[in-house]
């Protein structure tokens, strides 16, 4: 008998347990260790990976809500089967905008130059390419149009949530009618600000300008896909979680396959996206764009950068070729484990050689926040769950995606 | 050139079709194939058909087209002729994966559309027999191939039982010919009821 209600089961409770308190261990001995030390490298480390950890967090858990946008836009019906597991991870996106905000503030009052260099005033007013850029690169702009970005994106977030909820109660034939031109509405919505943001200026904001003279028009993109990959792992790992444990009745292997096609097909477009911004720059070899590359090619980060790309691109192509291993329920599960590791390995390398060069360390620290936010992540996605029922029984397109066939 | 005795029943319905395969399925029967107006989801599971191993094939062509991209551009900018190309190594690996990714896609899709067409017998001038003319229309006509030890008579009750319509036997050639189709009636011993 499958359950249409998910409850915490003692062992996830466990499990999230274990996960917070070694995260939030980490944290703290972190910001005894790091965050309040003297040592300017301890201190920007400590900033550094939040930042890292906070924003590819927060865009992970949004890609969710992008993906029932895009889905809604494209009359899409066989994700309703489990669209309630990305409307759950969707549901966590105030609660990190609210830790990336306060990361952010941590980072520009606290004047953690070395993360963002065009804080120090004095060195803008002697650089003529941060003068250039200082009123969009300005503390200003990036307070206010991080938080109109992250409130919009909770807000139509929301919006979307409790639109779908509607879907429990039966509905006449013009209440359907109605409903479904409401999503398609919000979803535009979504859709457009998130081209807007994600698409283009907040990976600006937020991490290129670390590397504050150099810039990338692929910069943006290639954090999206980044993230919307990784956040596509998180749905098919609760998916299977779910499937295992006797929920999400509806749910077949053609559904997993194309959740594994969506793993699959956006390494492949991430590799796209990377190659093309690494060849451009590659080929011309102009001293202000390669100025990136050198420290992750040539430099400390050498290993780290082949690392990414062996876990990013050769390992899900190789591995979710075939169609059996898109079906299966362990293959899937480790690819997405690998995927969201190595994306966030992916963001590592993004962040790091600005602020700390060759005194980067892979430690305590860095896993430790990272299992914290695995422990976050677990604790509010599994509150998400409980608190509706699985399956939007009474959307207009569920047939569609009971019947769904690959 | 071989001819076959086959038994033909058609279908108005895919809700008909598919209890029908299973039903022929179950009692032991091999089907020839089964034409239908459209591509019907299911039917080659429900057929008990194998999965086709035509994306193993491409993926092979694929490496093949890989291995030649890779391959011949280092030997021509390494080996045979190198050129310093603003100033770049002579093995520019980047700026071959354009090159190696389009070869790959080239070999990969031209070896699996030349694949398919042998494994379905397509080609110019290359004919095969029509079990009925309205399979390309609107009708589902499921063919089964007759052996020694098939009892006919038994084979079309089932079909009738099962809601086939104009339940008939064909004598046809099973393989393909080069010709036309207007000499096709000499390959028949028995006249087509179709």
């Amino acid at each position: 008998m499958t359950k249409q209600h998910f409850e915490i089961s003692a062992g996830y409770k466990k499990w999230t347990n274990i996960l917070l308190g070694v995260g939030g261990l980490a944290l703290v001995l972190g910001f005894i260790f790091l965050g309040m030390s003297k040592d300017e490298h301890a201190q920007t480390r400590f900033w550094a990976v939040l930042l890292q950890n906070s924003t590819f967090f927060l865009l992970v858990v949004n890609a969710s809500m992008f993906f029932i946008c895009v889905t809604t836009l494209a009359m899409g019906g066989w994700q309703m089967a489990f669209r309630r597991v990305p409307e759950a991870i969707s549901s966590l996106v105030p609660v990190f905008s609210i830790l990336a905000l306060i990361v952010f503030a941590g980072i520009i009052f606290g004047h953690q130059h070395h993360i963002y260099h065009w804080l120090d005033k004095e060195h803008v007013e002697h650089d003529p390419i941060l003068k250039g850029k200082s009123g969009f690169l300005n503390p200003t702009f990036f307070f206010a149009w991080t938080l109109i970005s992250v409130g919009i994106w909770s807000w139509v977030g929301a919006k979307m949530r409790k639109l779908s909820a509607q879907a429990d109660e039966p509905m006449e034939k013009e209440g359907a009618k109605k409903f479904i031109w409401n999503n398609t509405v919000w979803g535009a919505i979504f859709v457009v600000f998130f081209g807007l943001t994600v698409g283009s200026t907040i990976p600006w904001l937020w991490l290129m300008s670390i590397d504050a003279h150099w810039y990338s028009t692929m910069y943006s993109w290639y954090t999206f896909v980044s993230s919307f990959v990784a956040g596509m792992s998180l749905v098919a790992l609760y998916v299977i979680y779910l499937k295992n444990n006797d929920h999400l009745e509806y749910v077949t292997e053609e559904h997993l396959h194309d959740l594994g096609k969506f793993m699959f097909a956006f390494s492949v477009f991430w590799t796209y996206l990377w190659y093309s911004q690494f060849m451009l720059i590659w080929y011309a070899n102009i001293p202000e764009e390669t100025v990136y590359f050198k420290p992750r090619m040539q430099g400390p980060y050498r290993g780290l950068f082949f690392l990414n790309l062996i876990v990013n691109f050769a390992v899900p192509f190789l591995l979710l070729m075939r169609r059996g291993s898109k079906r299966n329920y362990t293959t899937v599960t480790f690819l997405a484990v690998i995927i969201i590791l190595g994306h966030w390995i992916d963001f590592y390398q993004m962040v790091m050689p600005g602020p700390l060069g060759e005194h980067y360390s892979l430690g305590w620290f860095e896993f430790g926040i990272l299992i914290l936010y695995a422990g976050l992540i677990m604790l509010l996605v599994g509150r998400a769950l409980a608190k509706k029922p699985l399956t939007a029984m009474h959307h207009p397109f569920f047939k569609e995606s009971t019947i769904h066939h690959t | 050139m071989a001819l076959k005795k086959f038994v033909v029943g058609c279908f108005q319905d895919e809700k008909v079709l598919f209890p029908a395969v299973e039903k022929v399925r179950k009692a032991g029967y091999k089907f020839h194939d089964i034409y239908t107006p459209f591509p019907v989801h299911g039917l080659d599971k429900a057929m008990g058909l194998r999965d086709t191993s035509l994306h193993t094939a491409g993926f092979l062509y694929g490496l093949i087209g890989t291995t030649t991209a890779v391959t011949f551009m280092t030997w021509v900018f390494t080996k045979d002729w190198p050129v310093n190309i603003g100033g770049k190594p002579n093995f520019a690996f980047p700026a071959w994966i354009p090159i190696t990714f389009e070869m790959t896609v080239l070999c990969a899709a031209v070896g699996m559309v030349l694949t398919f067409c042998y494994i379905c017998q397509l080609a110019p001038f290359v004919k095969r027999h029509h079990f009925h003319p309205r399979a390309t229309d609107d009708l589902f006509v499921m063919v089964i191939e007759c052996g020694e030890k098939t009892n006919e008579d038994e084979l079309k009750s089932l079909l009738n039982s099962v809601g086939a319509e104009g339940v008939n036997t064909q004598v046809a050639e099973e393989g393909w010919w080069i010709g036309r189709y207007d000499k096709e009636q000499e390959l028949y011993k028995e006249p087509n009821i179709a």
